[in-house]
């Protein structure tokens, strides 16, 4: 019984792990190890492909354009969606109710769908491979994302904290910028994570608006893939790396991303 | 120093939150709103503060109209029943802000949130956080916020509401002393009749977005000028029966008799008598005997609240001691009628005990 009490989440956890590690172990390889024979660990620990990776233009500007356009991206949502879910949470107005559902439903439509219109509207205007395209296209799941979730946080401070700050003599601006937002910094900590989340993972928007200039770390990987034969272990180096921003970023906020899940807003 | 209500109303969405309301509040001592949750109490101080407009009527500040003037330029403080402070800011910063916002220079800052912390007992918490602190000094935060600039006009929204007992005696008792010798118009809003009491100064009763009674909280309660300010102005709840007075006689439900007060009218009327004169004992030969069923006795330490079933309508007796009794059994219990208020079938004052006449004519 006590044997079992911690084998069935041991299992579970090296269950979850297994890829992972398998990733993390193939990035130490050479090609010719991984498709020569079976191996647990790697048997000729290499840094040939991490060196590659960050010696390599085609390869870092790869991170470089994801991260660009990925910060990017969470600083224009969080900026848009601050005052947007205030409105949300403190007035009143005709059809406020439907207009925050139909928000959300913004997310209900696969990315495909938007891909052919932003494509054919970016190259219409000159955006077309910027980062700055690929961060409005992501906007358009992740505002919605971002007013949902502060809408909790900020409808769980009491409106008698706005109206002490005028009686105190602050102007709205000077109340919002020192003293709301700072009260809420768990849930822009929070709807920052998964607007950063959100558009680092997402491929078909971000390959499909970008040609060089702004080209992302995901597409890279697939070409290289395609044209070059295999270079599995150059692959699995680049997925490791693509998963260590994620990593950082969930280690700021694990201690408020609870709170989120517990507002049932995310 | 005087705050001046002109006919001021808000309606919202079609409801009438406050009726259209004359009021004149001095500075020097408590003006005190007195009535239950939703009568409007907040509603009308949001309205004195400016955070709200109103959507009739003017106010006035010493004579100057402030009507469409923002709650920024008013020069007011609010305390709220919920203890609202900034959370990101430390006690010290919270208590400095209003200051710090009016561009006061630093050491005048620092001299005047030393000297109001001293004064609300918070002088060794003022580098912590309001998360940190327990409700009570959450409390003593806010009011020194609300103090520590000189406003014009102090609202006090609950402020002892949710504390626990013992803190709020401890606090109540400080108030007074807290608001003395200041030039400033003070409202305070409770719902409690014995917080009004205790406080004095002026009691505006409200109910149901009206003011019913306005005046010196003493007059107020032994001559309320209505059944709805009586009502407000008693807790436990206002004992009402239907009385018929005919030639100095008042008759309860066709057999119980007693002497009509001096100079009540023949006719119907409302009687309205305070559970503290409804006891189980006898205590003068002239209590008038109430044949009851007892729904239910509450024994509150050393105090007894019963109630009971008489003639259809549902009373109150708070006296004191232990007076156990049986749900559902049957019992006697006498009140005390010279202390009855008699009201005319439309509500007003028509008699109050004791020689108090009502002031306006009837």
């Amino acid at each position: 019984m006590t044997r079992a009490r911690w084998l069935v989440p041991t299992v579970y956890i090296l269950f979850l792990l297994l890829p992972i590690y398998w990733l993390v172990s193939m990035s130490f390889k050479t090609t010719n190890e991984i498709l020569g024979h079976f191996t647990l660990w790697p048997q000729n620990p290499t840094l040939e492909n991490y060196r590659t990776i960050f010696t390599d233009p085609s390869w870092y500007m790869g991170y470089v354009n994801s991260i660009t356009y990925v910060s990017l991206n969470t600083v224009i949502s969080v900026a848009a969606a601050l005052p947007a879910a205030y409105a949300f949470s403190r007035y009143r107005f005709l059809g406020d109710k439907h207009l925050f559902f139909w928000l959300l439903t913004n997310r209900m439509a696969p990315a495909a769908v938007f891909a052919l219109p932003f494509f054919q509207l970016y190259s219409a205007v000159g955006l077309f491979d910027t980062h700055l395209a690929v961060a409005l296209a992501h906007t358009l799941f992740n505002i919605p994302l971002a007013v949902w979730i502060l809408e909790g946080f900020m409808s769980g401070v009491p409106r008698q904290l706005d109206e002490t700050a005028y009686v105190d003599g602050y102007s709205f601006p000077r109340f919002f910028i020192r003293i709301f937002i700072p009260t809420i910094k768990a849930g822009v900590g929070v709807a920052a994570f998964f607007c950063f989340m959100f558009s680092w993972v997402e491929l078909l928007l971000a390959k499909t608006l970008t040609a060089v200039a702004a080209k992302p770390i995901a597409a890279t990987m697939t070409k290289t893939a395609s044209s070059s034969g295999y270079e599995l272990g150059l692959l699995a180096a680049a997925g490791t790396l693509t998963i260590i921003p994620g990593a950082i970023v969930i280690w700021f906020v694990r201690n408020h991303i609870a709170r989120g899940f517990a507002l049932g807003r995310v | 120093m005087t705050l001046e209500l002109k006919q001021i109303g808000k309606t919202v969405g079609g409801d009438t939150h406050i009726y259209p309301t004359d009021l004149v509040l001095e500075p020097g001592r408590f003006n005190i709103l007195l009535g239950t949750t939703l009568a409007g109490k907040t509603t009308l101080m949001t309205l004195m503060a400016g955070l709200e407009k109103p959507g009739s009527g003017q106010i006035f500040f010493n004579g100057r109209n402030v009507t469409g003037q923002p709650v920024q330029k008013r020069n007011v403080s609010m305390v709220y029943q919920q203890f609202i402070n900034y959370p990101s800011f430390t006690v010290y910063e919270n208590i400095a802000s209003p200051l710090r916002v009016a561009r006061l220079p630093e050491p005048e800052v620092r001299a005047r949130v030393e000297r109001i912390a001293e004064l609300l007992r918070i002088s060794g918490l003022l580098e912590r956080r309001p998360d940190e602190l327990s409700g009570g000094q959450q409390q003593r935060c806010a009011m020194a916020r609300a103090l520590v600039k000189d406003s014009d006009l102090i609202l006090l929204d609950e402020p002892l509401a949710n504390l626990d007992f013992k803190l709020r005696e401890e606090l109540r008792e400080e108030l007074p002393r807290l608001f003395a010798e200041r030039d400033r118009v003070i409202v305070y809003a409770t719902t409690e009749p014995t917080e009004a009491l205790l406080l004095g100064g002026f009691t505006a009763t409200m109910h149901e977005g009206r003011i019913t009674d306005f005046g010196p909280t003493g007059r107020v309660y032994r001559q309320p000028r209505d059944l709805g300010t009586a009502r407000v102005f008693s807790e436990p709840p206002l004992n009402t029966a239907e009385v018929l007075v005919l030639d100095g006689c008042c008759r309860l439900a066709g057999n119980l008799t007693w002497p009509a007060p001096a100079g009540l009218g023949n006719g119907p009327h409302v009687l309205g008598l305070r559970p503290h004169h409804v006891s189980p004992r006898r205590e003068q030969a002239d209590r008038v005997a109430l044949e009851s069923r007892i729904r239910v006795a509450e024994i509150a330490g050393s105090e007894s609240i019963i109630h009971f079933d008489v003639h259809g309508a549902h009373w109150i007796s708070q006296v004191h001691g232990v007076h156990p009794f049986e749900p559902g059994s049957a019992a006697v219990l006498y009140a005390d009628m010279s202390r009855a208020f008699y009201f005319t079938p439309d509500g007003k004052l028509a008699s109050a005990p004791a020689g108090h006449r009502p002031a306006g004519g009837l």
